[in-house]
């Protein structure tokens, strides 16, 4: 793995009381898919709003390469090459589908408002030149279908493939997805799967997801992080994460039975530890 | 369906009119108009077309601001009496009309984007409540500036002339202001569909996705409000000279509340809509010259029967009647 493209060093941010991240820090190499688990308000969409500007956080500092992100405005820090998706689809409903994909393309488009008044060549050349990305997109996604219907008119599936495609067509150097299998069926998931890793290794996207469907993050993830009352408790590969205690217990209480296996558990690595020298 | 309805290339998407009907409709409308003002129309009549004219310039204005951005004014009537009183001061002193009247649009758009500035933070019924205060203010202040606005009772204004060519006749004024209006609706329609129109458009629909896109919101929003107040100015200098004097009472609240009206009754963000809501007031408002004192019952009732049955506006109700003569007559 090359080097990190994004750094989140000791993140901080409450909330009133609730402590939403305390002292997170993550490093997501470039080429990587990270996934962020934990349980219901443990704070991985907080993680998500403080990497892309929406909060700030109170300590800490985010790194995308070079550019310190914190205290950067979100529309400058999707200049910088990082793109999202959101938990509750975020898309521009009264527009088509070509049109919220294009919008994806807007950093990419210079023109002036002087110029697009006029709407001459050199306006229908750009507008022609993102067109065909935008169609390239849609082409991966499978939504030519779509192309030219109303987004509030389409079902919550293809919403979810167009939130991605607006997300894709910014080009970005980091993809951010939030939950991205939300609400879809076994099939589609499987779909998912490959089409995240396509990005991955066709697009040189790095990505980071937040992900319920344990099989999808265990398939997928060279790396994940998880997060438990918005302290990272365990960071690791897929089958390091399953094996530790921590989250066991994060996921699964502190019920009897699986405290007691837990202990047990604790007992052989603290045995295992004293045999070795 | 026809075969040649299927487009080949991406530029075919990005043409001005679709297809040679369209094309040929608008230009049969503006070839029409032209001939009627300069050859059948009485004074009256030319003189209600330069009304229709105008405020179809001010309604696209206000459309830009309300129907695509998302943004609500119940100021716009200021933006008019401003782009009205810099031309006609700049006007009386001697400068040229076509630089006096660029120069009123551009004195609204500049104070368009300093009013855009509240709607940063601002949302719905608050913007509104700001908005209503700048048109208060804007009149108070033309009412009590004697030495540059002559306060309640105005200013004379100059008869119109492009350097010795004199505008003065109703049916060559209503020649200039239906150019300007042409051009206004061409560059309105191209903002709209261009990268800046979608930004507006994502503004409107979703702030938080706009800005994670890369549309800055601070950037688009005071750009919203500059070019809407700029697009009024505009109609509100050209609007000077349909009487002799101006005052502040010309272009008051309720002249805001009625383009409001126009934007709504034709249909937000249409560039068409406008068309027809400007249209349809005006004539209405003239209909009811004699009576005016029912007029507002008649445009209540109709704007409320709109929002029930029609919130697309008469534009929902012309594109309803196109898909239907489209398969027409089966």
């Amino acid at each position: 793995m090359s080097a990190q493209l994004l750094s989140i060093a000791n993140a901080s941010i409450a909330f009133g009381g609730v402590q939403a991240l305390n002292s997170v820090s993550l490093d997501v190499p470039s080429g990587a898919i990270v996934s962020v688990i934990g349980p219901n308000g443990a704070g991985k969409t907080t993680l998500f709003n403080c990497v892309t500007g929406v909060y700030r956080p109170e300590e800490g500092s985010v790194r995308l390469g070079e550019n310190e992100l914190v205290g950067r405005k979100p529309h400058h820090i999707a200049a910088l090459g990082l793109a999202r998706t959101f938990q509750n689809i975020e898309l521009f409903g009264r527009m088509s589908v070509l049109d919220n994909v294009l919008l994806g393309r807007h950093l990419h488009m210079v023109v002036g408002p002087l110029r697009a008044a006029l709407f001459g060549k050199k306006v229908v050349a750009e507008e022609v030149a993102q067109r065909r990305k935008v169609e390239e997109v849609l082409d991966f996604l499978d939504l030519q279908f779509a192309r030219d219907r109303f987004v509030m008119h389409l079902p919550y599936g293809v919403r979810k493939k167009v939130e991605l495609a607006r997300a894709l067509a910014l080009e970005p150097k980091l993809l951010l997805l939030d939950e991205p299998s939300a609400g879809m069926n076994a099939e589609e998931k499987e779909d998912l799967v490959h089409v995240i890793r396509d990005i991955r290794d066709d697009m040189g996207v790095t990505i980071i997801l937040v992900e319920h469907d344990m099989g999808l993050v265990m398939g997928i993830s060279d790396q994940v992080a998880v997060l438990d009352h918005g302290e990272k408790i365990a960071h690791g590969t897929p089958s390091e994460v399953t094996a530790n205690p921590e989250v066991i217990r994060a996921y699964l209480g502190t019920d009897s039975t699986v405290q007691t296996a837990l202990g047990d558990a604790a007992e052989d690595v603290v045995k295992a530890d004293e045999v070795a020298p | 369906m026809n075969n040649d309805e299927l487009k080949r290339e991406y530029r075919e998407d990005l043409t001005l009119f679709e297809g040679p009907w369209s094309r040929g409709l608008a230009l049969f409308f503006v070839v029409a108009l032209i001939v009627y003002s300069q050859f059948f129309a009485g004074n009256y009549v030319v003189f209600v077309m330069i009304s229709i004219v105008l405020f179809v310039i001010a309604a696209v204005g206000l459309n830009l601001l309300v129907g695509y951005t998302g943004q609500i004014s119940l100021g716009h009537a200021a933006f008019m009496a401003i782009g009205a009183y810099t031309h006609v001061i700049l006007y009386s002193k001697g400068a040229p009309l076509l630089v006096t009247v660029p120069a009123g649009a551009l004195m609204a758009a500049i104070l368009g984007f300093v009013v855009g500035i509240p709607a940063l933070r601002l949302k719905g019924p608050y913007l509104a409540i700001a908005t209503l205060g700048f048109q208060v203010a804007t009149d108070q202040i033309l009412g009590r500036w004697d030495s540059l606005t002559g306060g309640r009772m105005g200013l004379g204004v100059p008869g119109p002339e492009i350097g010795s060519y004199s505008l003065a006749e109703p049916r060559t004024y209503f020649l200039l202001c239906f150019a300007v209006c042409l051009l206004v609706l061409v560059g309105a329609y191209n903002l709209t569909r261009s990268r800046i129109g979608r930004a507006f458009v994502a503004i409107r629909d979703n702030e938080t996705a706009a800005e994670a896109m890369g549309v800055g919101l601070t950037t688009y929003k005071t750009m919203a409000f500059a070019i809407s107040a700029f697009v009024t100015g505009l109609a509100g200098a050209l609007f000077a000279h349909l009487s002799d004097r101006i005052n502040p009472s010309t272009f008051n609240l309720f002249l805001s509340i009625e383009m409001l009206v126009m934007v709504l009754v034709g249909g937000l963000a249409s560039i068409l809509g406008s068309v027809l809501g400007a249209t349809f007031l005006i004539m209405l408002q003239q209909g009811f010259a004699g009576a005016s004192e029912y007029q507002w019952i008649i445009v209540g009732t109709i704007l409320i029967a709109v929002l029930l049955f029609e919130p697309m506006g008469m534009r929902g109700r012309w594109l309803r009647m196109k898909y239907y003569f489209k398969a027409w007559p089966f």
